[in-house]
């Protein structure tokens, strides 16, 4: 375990780095955009030339970029994105209150992906060249192909418009008064389309990479010995083949996380589902530059997050990651 | 010779040279088969396909031809996708050898920037470059590439560190040459190889997140692409579907045909490499 800590702590010097280049750039990035918040506020509530002076006092945009960069940097330090203008609310607020919708999308769609993905990469993978691997090789490669938005409004028109028989959008039925389960079961169903857009493109992803590994694990001496003894064809596929081929994988899990949250912004906005992506389009559609910001820091943090849990497993699972690296 | 026949040995990389083929054939005849603006009205609104014949495709919620519209937005898509990919080649490239062959502080300084590149997701500092500065063709091409050129960085950047401690590399630096003149005249085309090798990646990405940026309505307003005649579609999703299906189609076998001929280019130089 202390070679977990010992990685653990590591990354987490790196990440703080990463961060504060995040918080910097993308404040540098969004400062340089024309008109600020107190402009996008005057015009969504109407004001003369000394409420746009009050409103830069108070809000700060009247010091030098240096000393708001300070301050936002201090502010961050209290856990404090500041206010959103569209929504006259603290940002944290609204990001934490649209954060667990997108993890649940997000979480979903991995699950579906990876495990699916992995399930089929061992089927064309146990068979190297075969019918059903060209098959699955070339589907996979088409899969990947689709954008993600034009997959979800075909599975709208399908399931939603011709068929019936799931929601159109949203993530659970308006003033129903559903509590507990039944609630719980409405959003399913809510998420079952948008899951599936998300999920089916990236699935294509961990099928080719577990196919790739299989097909170069079949020719490892290893197989050939596990062969020589008379194993079960099956036992070679699962325990030997396959589970070579897992480790990358894995990594690849933390490697498509900030790919999947990007893909979530334009999946809720085809499904209408109130996550952080949406609140992204919707930041843009209001010139909301802080909660844009916001939103880029906290999904940069998740992304880290993500990474870190996805390295202590691969060293969980990989004894030697680590091992050697104790005066690193 | 033998490099092309290798190429299309595969029927992958047939099909997708075949794809590549007619979609350039689309860009470049666009402007003569269906010249004038692509999105001005042409007939009555939502003709369903295939009823008049001078309107194949038939026409959207505002009558535009969706045929031209379709081969208009090819040119979008692909010259959107090549510049995209060739911005973030270069970036990659430049940085990642400035990296590997610094070293250093300055490479570990470029390395973290990286990785806060990689940190943020691609689609979001694409939205959010393109709402700070404009959407313009030029614009929605920087916003891809800046979250492209990681991937390219990396690669270069570890194959530099290996082609470094060469003999040739050794001996441009005792005939006097300048470290930066070394790092760009003999490392870096030895390290471009498998920098190239992720082009038609980089080039599907490119073309897809285009199409995502448009179908949200941050595309270059005066150009037709696909993204925006989905997005356009989706308003009458159910009543004439084909309206966001058409341009979907289209881009799914763009994507694909460039994967395919990349992966028909990669097997090729394979073949050649176990060769050797």
């Amino acid at each position: 375990m202390t070679r977990a800590l010992r990685l653990l702590r590591r990354r987490l010097v790196g990440s703080v780095f990463v961060l504060l280049i995040v918080v910097i750039g993308s404040f540098l990035l969004l400062e340089a955009a024309p008109g600020d918040a107190v402009d996008a506020y005057i015009v969504s509530t109407g004001g003369d030339a000394g409420m746009i002076e009050l409103l830069r006092h108070r809000w700060g945009l009247d010091q030098s970029e240096l000393t708001r960069l300070a301050n936002y940097l201090w502010a961050l330090l209290h856990l404090d994105l500041g206010q959103s203008v569209t929504f006259s609310r603290p940002i944290r607020d609204v990001i934490l209150e649209r954060l667990p919708t997108t993890l649940i999308l997000m979480g979903s769609a991995t699950a579906l992906s990876f495990g699916l993905g992995s399930a089929l990469g061992i089927y064309a993978g146990a068979r190297p060249g075969s019918i059903r691997d060209r098959f699955l090789s070339i589907g996979s490669l088409a899969l990947y192909a689709v954008p993600g938005f034009w997959l979800g409004l075909v599975l709208i028109v399908v399931f939603a418009v011709d068929l019936r028989w799931l929601p159109i959008g949203g993530i659970e039925t308006i003033a129903s008064g559903k509590t507990g389960l039944a609630r719980a079961a409405d959003i399913a169903t809510h998420l079952v389309l948008p899951v599936s857009a998300l999920g089916f493109i990236y699935l294509a992803l961990y099928l080719r990479m577990m196919r790739a590994g299989m097909a170069e694990a079949w020719r490892q001496d290893f197989i050939l010995a596990a062969r020589a003894r008379g194993l079960p064809r099956r036992r070679i596929v699962l325990a030997h083949v396959a589970r070579n081929a897992l480790l990358p994988l894995v990594t690849m899990l933390g490697l498509q996380s900030a790919q999947m949250l990007g893909g979530s912004v334009v999946i809720e906005s085809v499904f209408a589902v109130p996550g952080l992506g949406r609140l992204a389009q919707e930041a843009v559609a209001g010139r909301d530059t802080p909660l844009l910001l916001g939103i880029i820091l906290v999904s940069a943090v998740l992304v880290v997050v993500i990474n870190l849990l996805v390295d202590l497993v691969y060293a969980v699972l990989d004894p030697r990651v680590g091992a050697g690296e104790a005066s690193a | 010779m033998s490099r092309l026949r290798r190429f299309f040995r595969t029927p992958e990389a047939i099909v997708g040279a075949l794809i590549l083929a007619l979609l350039a054939a689309m860009a470049l005849a666009a402007p003569l088969l269906f010249p004038g603006d692509p999105q001005a009205i042409a007939g009555p609104a939502l003709l369903p396909p295939f009823q008049d014949w001078s309107l194949p495709l038939g026409t959207d919620r505002l009558g535009r031809d969706v045929l031209a519209e379709l081969f208009h937005g090819a040119r979008t898509s692909l010259a959107v996708g090549l510049a995209a990919a060739a911005a973030a080649l270069l970036i990659g490239a430049v940085v990642g050898t400035l990296a590997g062959f610094a070293g250093g502080l300055v490479g570990e300084v470029l390395m973290r920037i990286t990785d806060a590149f990689q940190t943020v997701p691609s689609f979001l500092l694409a939205l959010a470059f393109v709402s700070v500065v404009g959407p313009s063709l030029g614009v929605v091409v920087t916003a891809i590439a800046l979250g492209a050129w990681t991937g390219p960085a990396r690669v270069a950047r570890a194959e530099v560190l290996s082609i470094r401690e060469r003999d040739y590399v050794a001996g441009a630096r005792v005939v006097g040459m300048h470290p930066l003149e070394i790092a760009f005249r003999e490392v870096l085309p030895n390290a471009l190889p498998p920098v190239l090798a992720l082009s038609s990646v980089i080039v599907a990405a490119a073309i897809l997140t285009e199409a995502a940026l448009s179908f949200l309505g941050l595309g270059d307003p005066n150009r037709v692409t696909w993204g925006g005649m989905i997005a356009e579609g989706r308003t009458v999703l159910r009543t004439a579907p084909f309206l966001s299906v058409v341009p979907g189609i289209a881009l799914v076998l763009t994507v694909l045909g460039v994967y395919l001929a990349g992966e028909g280019v990669v097997e090729s130089t394979a073949v050649r490499r176990s060769l050797s």
